[in-house]
């Protein structure tokens, strides 16, 4: 909301909303993690690239509640903060979206959007209580057309749509609820041309009308460039590198990507 | 679902959902009488017997094929949550048994002949041997509920046979007899008991937040887990009912016959799987509804009724409850067919 029009590196005053400080991960003998920092600031669009393998999704599963960091601190609006499990992430106003999409392909619409977290009668009541269906629609049209966000009727199976309805569907749950960061795993990657320019859109949208935080994973040099304030590089389990996404510096983040930068002196991208 | 049809025909939400083209309403079309497979069995099954004996429609005959479906629908009605949650329930009809065995002790060694006493009592071992099956699954880390509740078939039965050394007990308190025999009218009170679950799990399933989630784990658990639903308490409760479920099925077992024994239930289990199966529910979990349950229930009791009432073998009534099982498992596979196909087409229609 307070985004500068040229913003430096950060842009807004005061601590990142979401910093990652010397987070390590090992599985067995592989680690994943090597000692990662990374910055979020309010309102920014950060794209994190990086080749398969390269501790992308680790990271994005530490700061979801999904894996525990083996070392390393996670730092809220500059307050340390523990996330053990996926519902502290969301209590913390973290959301996702996965690749898998993580639907219930069984429920309608605006069910999907609300389980975990149903309007109930008496409110508050969590399991027990009754559900408020009428409330929970009307909320959701409400917050769907503030986000600009289109849905299929509503009241439709999942199971039954298509690719791109199921993916604009777990973009709007995780839209919809994001207070802080919005992290998104290859939000486009089954969509049509139409979709794709739908959800970019939002993205685009997201940080100056509700202040919200983007970590944007993609292999799409493209989409990074229209819609990254800035991109970050991690290879190997370490971040290599930064840079400001624009057409002329597409070269410079695939070379890091790749490793061709790193090493200059040496011929070829690894042994 | 009819509705649904009506509803997706009317395009929402801007330019984003494509209007259905021929294809994909012919398909909804299919897929709805698919869905309306189990009630167009019964109907059928009805009908026929109905044309080959007046006496099958009478009051009383139907009142008998109530009495006589009501302990499956009960043990049904609980086995339906399980198989929501992609689980099964294998220990209903041993627990049967042992609840209406252990109920019955108070009669037998306290000489109280009390429906007050009696009938918490089985309720109560039923949910009791519910929660050993939900929490061997769940914190035992078992692979599948098969295991643990084909452990507790097992031990129930043992249990039952222990408790009561081999030998039925009578004379149940006028409470139970009445549950289990009693009509008021033709309607026995059996039936109206099964109503009255029937309702209570309906409630439970579509009108409060708890049966959403149990709906949701079996759609995609590892997503519940992650948009923040308790899965491992909700798994553990579906046990729990399933089992108070077969808790109040020993009572009207027991009312039928006067007696508790320890041989009771025996193989009840299997006809209760085929009921919620023949009603429409999805083995692999997610889709199940409590109509279907006590439609597939009914199918299972009007084929046995019918068939006695034509004197044919009872050897004959097991092929046909196992035919009408392949029929029901049949259409399963058919309508997930129709509904992948579907998707593809509503793809290609709204994308393409």
């Amino acid at each position: 909301m307070t985004r500068a029009p040229q913003p430096p590196a950060g842009t807004d005053a005061g601590p990142p909303v979401l910093e990652v400080r010397g987070a390590v991960k090992r599985f067995g003998a592989v680690t994943a993690l090597a000692g990662v920092d990374l910055a979020v600031h309010r309102g920014q669009v950060l794209g994190l690239l990086g080749d398969n393998g390269a501790g992308k999704s680790t990271l994005i599963k530490a700061l979801t509640g999904v894996h525990q960091l083996d070392e390393g601190e996670i730092y809220l609006e500059g307050e340390r903060v523990i996330i053990p499990s996926p519902t502290a992430a969301r209590g913390h106003g973290i959301e996702a979206v996965y690749q898998d999409l993580a639907l219930f392909d069984n429920l309608d619409v605006a069910t999907n959007l609300y389980v975990g977290h149903e309007l109930t009668r008496p409110r508050g009541w969590r399991g027990l209580g009754w559900l408020d269906r009428k409330a929970m629609r009307r909320d959701v049209a409400e917050r769907l057309t503030t986000l600009q966000v289109h849905l299929p009727d509503l009241r439709g199976h999942v199971g039954l749509m298509s690719g791109g309805q199921r993916q604009a569907i777990a973009v709007a749950r995780a839209v919809a609820f994001a207070r802080r960061v919005l992290i998104l795993d290859e939000p486009t990657a089954a969509l049509g041309v139409r979709e794709t320019r739908n959800v970019l859109e939002t993205i685009r949208r997201l940080p100056e009308e509700h202040g919200i935080s983007i970590v944007l994973v993609s292999h799409n040099m493209d989409h990074v460039v229209q819609v990254c304030d800035d991109a970050v590089v991690m290879r190997q389990g370490r971040v290599v590198g930064s840079a400001r996404p624009s057409p002329q510096t597409v070269q410079d983040i695939v070379a890091m990507i790749v490793g061709a930068t790193e090493g200059a002196a040496q011929k070829g991208p690894q042994p | 679902m009819t509705a649904a049809v009506d509803r997706d025909a009317t395009p929402q939400g801007g330019p984003a959902s494509g209007r259905p083209g021929p294809r994909s309403r012919g398909l909804h079309a299919a897929l709805t009488v698919v869905r309306l497979g189990p009630v167009l069995l019964l109907v059928t099954i009805m009908a026929v017997l109905a044309a080959l004996n007046p006496l099958f429609l009478s009051p009383v005959n139907l009142g008998n094929v109530g009495l006589e479906a009501s302990v499956v629908a009960i043990l049904a009605l609980g086995q339906l949550l399980v198989i929501i949650t992609a689980g099964i329930d294998l220990s209903v009809g041993s627990v049967i048994a042992m609840s209406s065995v252990i109920g019955a002790l108070w009669i037998r060694d306290l000489d109280l002949v009390s429906g007050w006493l009696v009938i918490p009592t089985m309720v109560l071992v039923g949910g009791l041997a519910g929660a050993v099956n939900g929490t061997l699954f769940v914190k035992g880390k078992l692979p599948h509920p098969f295991l643990p509740t084909l452990a507790m078939l097992m031990v129930a039965r043992g249990v039952a046979l222990l408790v009561s050394d081999g030998q039925p007990i009578t004379g149940m308190p006028e409470a139970v007899t009445t549950i289990g025999s009693g009509r008021i009218g033709h309607v026995p009170w059996a039936v109206v008991l099964v109503a009255v679950l029937a309702v209570l799990v309906y409630l439970l399933l579509r009108r409060i937040t708890w049966g959403q989630w149990i709906y949701a784990i079996g759609g995609n658990r590892e997503a519940a887990r992650r948009v923040g639903v308790p899965v491992d308490r909700v798994l553990i409760s579906v046990y729990v009912l399933s089992g108070m479920c077969a808790g109040t099925a020993a009572i009207v077992v027991a009312g039928q016959t006067n007696s508790a024994y320890p041989t009771a239930g025996n193989l009840m289990e299997l006809s209760a799987i085929a009921a919620v199966i023949i009603g429409g529910a999805s083995f692999f979990g997610g889709r199940g509804t409590v109509v279907g349950t006590l439609v597939g229930a009914l199918i299972l009791g009007v084929i046995q009724n019918g068939l006695n009432l034509m004197n044919v073998q009872s050897s004959w009534q097991y092929v046909a409850l196992g035919a009408a099982v392949v029929i029901a498992v049949e259409l399963d596979v058919l309508r997930s067919r129709l509904e992948t196909r579907l998707r593809v087409v509503r793809t290609e229609e709204t994308e393409g």
